[in-house]
């Protein structure tokens, strides 16, 4: 828990940060706030500058200008080796010439501890995290998975305020990204200082983190539970990543009317600027217009590609109405499915979900 | 290139027809051929010459005089600690050079690798012009601490230093250059000052570019001539190393001189065969 501040109230615990960095053309602004024991993914396409913030975070990039308080202690101005931050890397940086134990140990030891000291405490934490045979391996004997527990262990084993992972499950393979995916949750849920991730990965973004905050452009987009993100998406990159249609319009009433002229038809009651989303499983072709279909949303549009996704066939539209559909194979060949081919799409109103921008 | 070991692979040219077209490939032109033949044989006949003209009968009482030995022992331990020095101040300097951003950094690398093409002669000129009895650092040497380098044994040790440092900084900063700095990054975020990521990640990290640094840089100061004749002198016991006895043993004793000489060419493969992974590999 804090140390010094306790005495100053609840609200200081925690980190409260506006990051800014300019760096030539690209400008980075972003504000952070994360209580204690919560878990942050800040989540957004490659180039948003996610990287930048954490590496700000961590104080190997300066701010331009903003603040940063962890804790309710001023951090902007301290150098990196004296803020209670620990970072896992992408790529681990593991120090190859030193054993799983004394990287595990650096760290207690740049604190003050003898070496004895720090081997023991370096051997609980891998222990902890399940590594208790693999202290004497140098870094390139252990496996992906491996090298990330011993990651997270020296980062822990300084005892961080703010813990920093750079897209901590990148670098490893499907299948192990799998099991790490769910320890690190785990190992996540158990720290009980602020916890900062970075990942262009929604499902590992969704996974591990309580809240999840979207940055396009150096700024952030939207901010909210997974579940939140996931049924109110307000950008296209964030309804691309969770799978829907989005659309922006005015609604008046049952219709949504498109800026650029289609209309939508919703079940919602709403009126002025919104949002109507649905997934691509909601589009259903035909080749010839459709005749006393129930759909009140028809659409003439013409197919610009398909692609497998997963067993179904994702085309992708243009035409009145941009769309992703989802259909099955048969389908796709029944309706004799190509590029350039012309179709109708409906989508029922019930399928359809608007909400206030 | 063939691959002795990959059979299948030797196995598939043969059934394409591989031989041939093996042969086409390594092919080379008369105009180049003969031109590469003759550099080869003007770098090797010389060393081949010295040791046809060794007198192998008379070599081991030559070896084993007091003169050569002293000489040699002087070239080694001169050599070793110029080696020292440029270690102790090379390593850092390499490390500024490569890591800290400081407004004239090329002007200071061009420095630096001055003494690299600079004639070693006007190098001991100017380490006089230096620290000579009268040199702008040398004199204040002598007024306030009674220290004369000029023409001692100290004095070849710094003329030697100042030839073969660059050779140690180059190397090393190469190194450290394509060694990952986000290592010291990493020790950072874990606590750790830049001396300290420094002393426990960077070091152990570019080690082995510093023993290449320091062997090229031993090889260099065992080989010193013109510096040290300048600066230091030629007197036996003091400052004559193995270069200036050659020389000198070449007038007086050419069998001496040759004996010495193969003593150098012996330290010179030996100093190749150790850096052969490093330098050699790559051909």
């Amino acid at each position: 828990m804090t140390q010094t501040h306790a005495a100053t109230g609840t609200s200081m615990e925690g980190l409260d940060a506006r990051l800014v960095v300019d760096r030539g053309g690209f400008r980075l602004d972003v504000a952070l706030t994360v209580a204690p024991g919560e878990v942050v993914a800040l989540l957004g396409p490659n180039g948003a500058g996610k990287t930048t913030a954490l590496r700000a975070l961590a104080g190997l990039t300066q701010l331009s200008c903003g603040h940063l308080r962890l804790d309710g202690a001023e951090l902007d101005r301290t150098p990196p080796e004296a803020r209670p931050v620990g970072v896992v890397f992408q790529d681990y940086l593991l120090f190859p010439h030193l054993t799983a134990l004394d990287n595990v140990a650096f760290g207690p030891r740049c604190q003050g501890a003898t070496k004895a000291e720090a081997r023991a405490q370096a051997a609980e934490w891998l222990d902890r995290l399940g590594l208790a045979a693999h202290t004497g391996a140098k870094p390139r004997r252990l496996s992906g998975g491996q090298a990330q527990r011993v990651a997270l262990a020296r980062a822990l084993a300084t005892r961080p305020r703010l813990l920093l992972l750079d897209e901590p499950l990148a670098a490893l393979d499907a299948r192990t990204r799998l099991e790490v995916r769910a320890r690190l949750r785990r190992h996540l849920a158990d720290f009980e200082a602020v916890a900062v991730l970075v990942t262009h990965d929604p499902l590992d973004a969704m996974v591990l983190a309580d809240r999840l905050v979207v940055v396009e452009h150096g700024r952030v987009v939207q901010e909210g539970t997974p579940g939140d993100i996931a049924r109110h998406p307000r950008t296209d990159y964030i309804a691309q990543l969770v799978g829907l249609n989005l659309y922006r319009g005015e609604a008046d009433g049952h219709t949504v009317r498109l800026a650029d002229g289609p209309h939508l038809t919703t079940t919602e009651i709403l009126s002025g600027p919104v949002f109507v989303a649905f997934p691509p499983g909601a589009v259903t072709l035909h080749r010839e217009r459709p005749t006393g279909s129930s759909a009140r949303n028809l659409w003439r549009c013409e197919v610009a590609g398909l692609e497998t996704h997963g067993d179904q066939i994702r085309a992708d539209l243009t035409g009145e109405l941009p769309l992703a559909a989802d259909l099955t194979t048969v389908a796709a060949a029944e309706l004799d499915l190509h590029p350039g081919a012309e179709v109708w799409a409906t989508v029922k109103a019930t399928q359809t979900h608007a909400y206030p921008v | 290139m063939t691959f002795p070991t990959d059979k299948p692979r030797a196995a598939a040219d043969t059934l394409r027809g591989g031989p041939r077209r093996r042969r086409v490939r390594t092919g080379v032109p008369l105009p180049l051929l003969v031109p590469a033949l003759i550099g080869l044989a003007f770098l090797t006949v010389p060393l081949i010459a010295l040791l046809v003209r060794t007198p192998w009968r008379s070599l081991p009482t030559q070896l084993t005089s007091p003169d050569v030995w002293q000489a040699l022992q002087l070239s080694l331990i001169c050599a070793t600690l110029a080696t020292g020095v440029s270690l102790v101040i090379g390593v850092p300097l390499a490390w500024l050079l490569a890591r800290v951003d400081f407004p004239g950094r090329g002007l200071v690398r061009a420095l630096v690798t001055l003494p690299l093409v600079l004639p070693p002669v006007v190098g001991g000129v100017a380490l006089l012009m230096a620290l000579g009895r009268n040199g702008i650092v040398g004199q204040w040497l002598d007024a306030w601490f009674g220290i004369t380098l000029p023409f001692t044994t100290a004095g070849v040790v710094i003329a030697e230093a100042f030839v073969a440092m660059p050779f140690l900084v180059i190397s090393v900063e190469g190194t450290l250059r394509a060694a990952d700095p986000r290592y010291e990054e990493a020790a950072a975020t874990l606590g750790a000052s830049r001396f300290t990521a420094f002393r426990r990640v960077t070091l152990p990290l570019i080690a082995p570019g510093i023993a290449a640094g320091a062997v090229l840089a031993w090889a260099r100061a065992l080989g010193e001539f013109g510096a040290t004749i300048t600066f230091a002198g030629n007197f036996p016991g003091r400052t004559q190393t193995m270069p200036l006895a050659v020389y000198l043993a070449l007038q007086s004793d050419p069998e001496a001189a040759i004996a010495l000489s193969l003593v150098l060419l012996a330290v010179s493969i030996a100093v190749l065969a150790g850096l052969r992974d490093r330098w050699m590999s790559a051909g």
